[in-house]
């Protein structure tokens, strides 16, 4: 039973990681309705930033925190400006294959300035954990990253439900012709989308090498493909979805790596996204409003 | 004199190679039901897009209170006071009701929303015992009363109206005709666009015809509801 509770500890810490990165995933292809694929690499490069930070600069953690998430929201909003919005009214093809353009250039750089050889990044967070938890392999980092996890979300909805940059951003979502009509800058809009997706992978990137700290130009690109699973099997656009998804993606990777086998993990979490899409094709939280016309 | 809302000089709009808009002029003054009628394809909706800024035209002046708005962009005519009701209503489906109405006020403080809502309820009651449910779920003339109440959250100076009457049952075109007699009354100026003649030129103050791209007829409501042209082609008459 405590080898079990130890493996869901684990599963539960991965998954956030995975929910924060989805839930940057599903707020862009909610609004922009586009696939980010360079989403894993801006995590990258947020770790990047945090690790130069507190290893060259020797500035306190949390300094290096915000640098990061500064750093790469001025990132997500020059891409967005510089490779999406020119392709605006071309077809979600070209912006697909420009997303993934961008990903190998961003890890590309990452290789010029940092090199390729792996950084050892320390953990941001240290603190006791209390001795009951530790018996289950509880870490500090998992703690920080399962409640950062819950915030953000909880934030979102708050966000998108209740304000009203949130609600516009809803409303670009499904008409962006009728959204102008109302008054809101679509094109505003969409490069704060790409600001919060970005600010949200930077953390994700901090607590991600927090928890497994080989730092390397593609340290993204396998988180960013499962955080995309997760915001799928969860209901890609959807908030809750993209936590849920996130969270249940990180303990069946576990589970099938404690009890089946560490190699067969990615095939058995893709496997359970298979099936999930042949049962319910929208994903768990899909959006199915009935609508009249 | 009343002053003069919208001006239009010469406007040609194409969509590709094809020239939709052929040196279109009118004008909407202080006060007025100004209606757009015509045959589907017309122009009409063509014409109303490019008022707002979703469409361009390559010659000519659009003039809204004076101002040249022929490069200024459809959120920023928001703010201006130009209101456009969309053909097809075009409501937040997934949003509810009161969220609905809520983005029509996008451009005004956050103080005008409350005493917004009132006026809107009070002209749409339907609405108000709607306002929690989700608008996908509206029906048809629900979901038109939804997208006027929506525009009028922005206190326009100018309020647009695309086939307000499209694919609705006849006792309720009757209805939102009576709405929108209604929001005239209370002093909103109306730039109609109607397929159904009639209705809309019983109503109006003035009327344009439009055929294939061109103004081809105008004059006051009245007057073209007795013009033989206007009878044998919109309604139906002999």
């Amino acid at each position: 039973m405590s080898v079990f509770l130890q493996y869901l500890a684990n599963g539960l810490t991965m998954g956030s990681v995975y929910a924060i990165i989805a839930l940057g995933y599903t707020m862009v292809y909610g609004i922009a309705k586009m696939l980010n694929f360079a989403h894993g690499d801006v995590i990258m490069i947020g770790a990047y930033i945090s690790f130069c930070v507190t290893s060259y600069l020797e500035l306190p953690a949390i300094v290096s925190v915000l640098a990061a998430v500064a750093v790469c929201t001025a990132l997500g909003i020059l891409i967005e400006g510089l490779a999406y919005k020119p392709l605006r009214q071309a077809g979600p093809l070209a912006v697909l294959i420009t997303a993934i353009g961008v990903s190998y250039f961003l890890q590309n750089a990452a290789q010029l300035i940092w090199g390729a050889t792996p950084k050892n990044f320390t953990s941001i967070v240290s603190f006791p954990v209390p001795e009951g938890l530790r018996a289950y392999n509880v870490s500090a980092v998992g703690i920080v990253t399962v409640v950062a996890c819950l915030v953000i979300m909880a934030g979102l909805m708050w966000f998108t439900g209740r304000t009203k940059m949130g609600k516009a951003m809803r409303a670009c979502s499904e008409d962006k012709a009728a959204a102008q009509l109302m008054g809101i800058n679509v094109n505003r809009t969409i490069s704060m989308t790409f600001a919060i997706g970005s600010a949200l992978a930077a953390i994700a990137g901090v607590l991600l090498c927090s928890y497994s700290p080989v730092l390397q130009p593609t340290t993204g690109s396998m988180p960013g493909i499962k955080a995309f699973t997760a915001a799928v099997f969860g209901g890609i656009g959807s908030i809750p979805g993209a936590f849920v998804g996130g969270i249940l993606l990180g303990i069946i990777e576990a589970m099938a790596q404690a009890y089946i086998s560490t190699s067969l993990a990615n095939s058995i979490v893709f496997g359970v996204l298979i099936v999930v899409l042949l049962v319910k094709p929208a994903g768990l939280f899909g959006k199915y409003v009935p609508e009249k016309v | 004199m009343a002053q003069r809302i919208m001006s239009v000089e010469h406007i040609n709009v194409y969509y590709g190679a094809i020239h939709a808009i052929k040196d279109v002029s009118f004008d909407v003054d202080e006060g007025e039901i100004v209606a757009l009628i015509g045959a589907n394809g017309a122009g009409k909706s063509t014409t109303l897009k490019t008022l707002s800024g979703l469409l361009r035209s390559t010659t000519g002046a659009i003039e809204f209170m004076g101002e040249d708005i022929m490069h200024t962009m459809p959120d920023v005519l928001v703010g201006k006071g130009l209101a456009h009701v969309p053909e097809g209503r075009r409501v937040f489906q997934q949003m509810t009701v009161e969220e609905n109405l809520e983005m029509g006020a996008y451009t005004r403080p956050n103080s005008e929303i409350a005493p917004g809502l009132e006026r809107v309820y009070a002209h749409f009651p339907r609405l108000k015992e709607r306002r929690g449910q989700v608008s996908g779920t509206l029906s048809g003339g629900e979901q038109q009363m939804l997208a006027m109440g929506r525009a009028l959250m922005s206190s326009p100076k100018l309020l647009m109206l695309d086939e307000p009457s499209m694919g609705l049952a006849p006792l309720l075109i009757e209805q939102i005709f009576q709405i929108v007699q209604e929001l005239h009354a209370a002093g909103t100026t109306i730039l109609l666009v109607e397929q159904n003649a009639q209705m809309a030129l019983s109503i109006a103050s003035r009327a344009y015809v439009m055929e294939t791209g061109r103004v081809t007829l105008s004059g006051t409501g009245a007057e073209l509801l007795d013009n033989d042209e206007v009878r044998k082609a919109y309604l139906g008459g002999n």
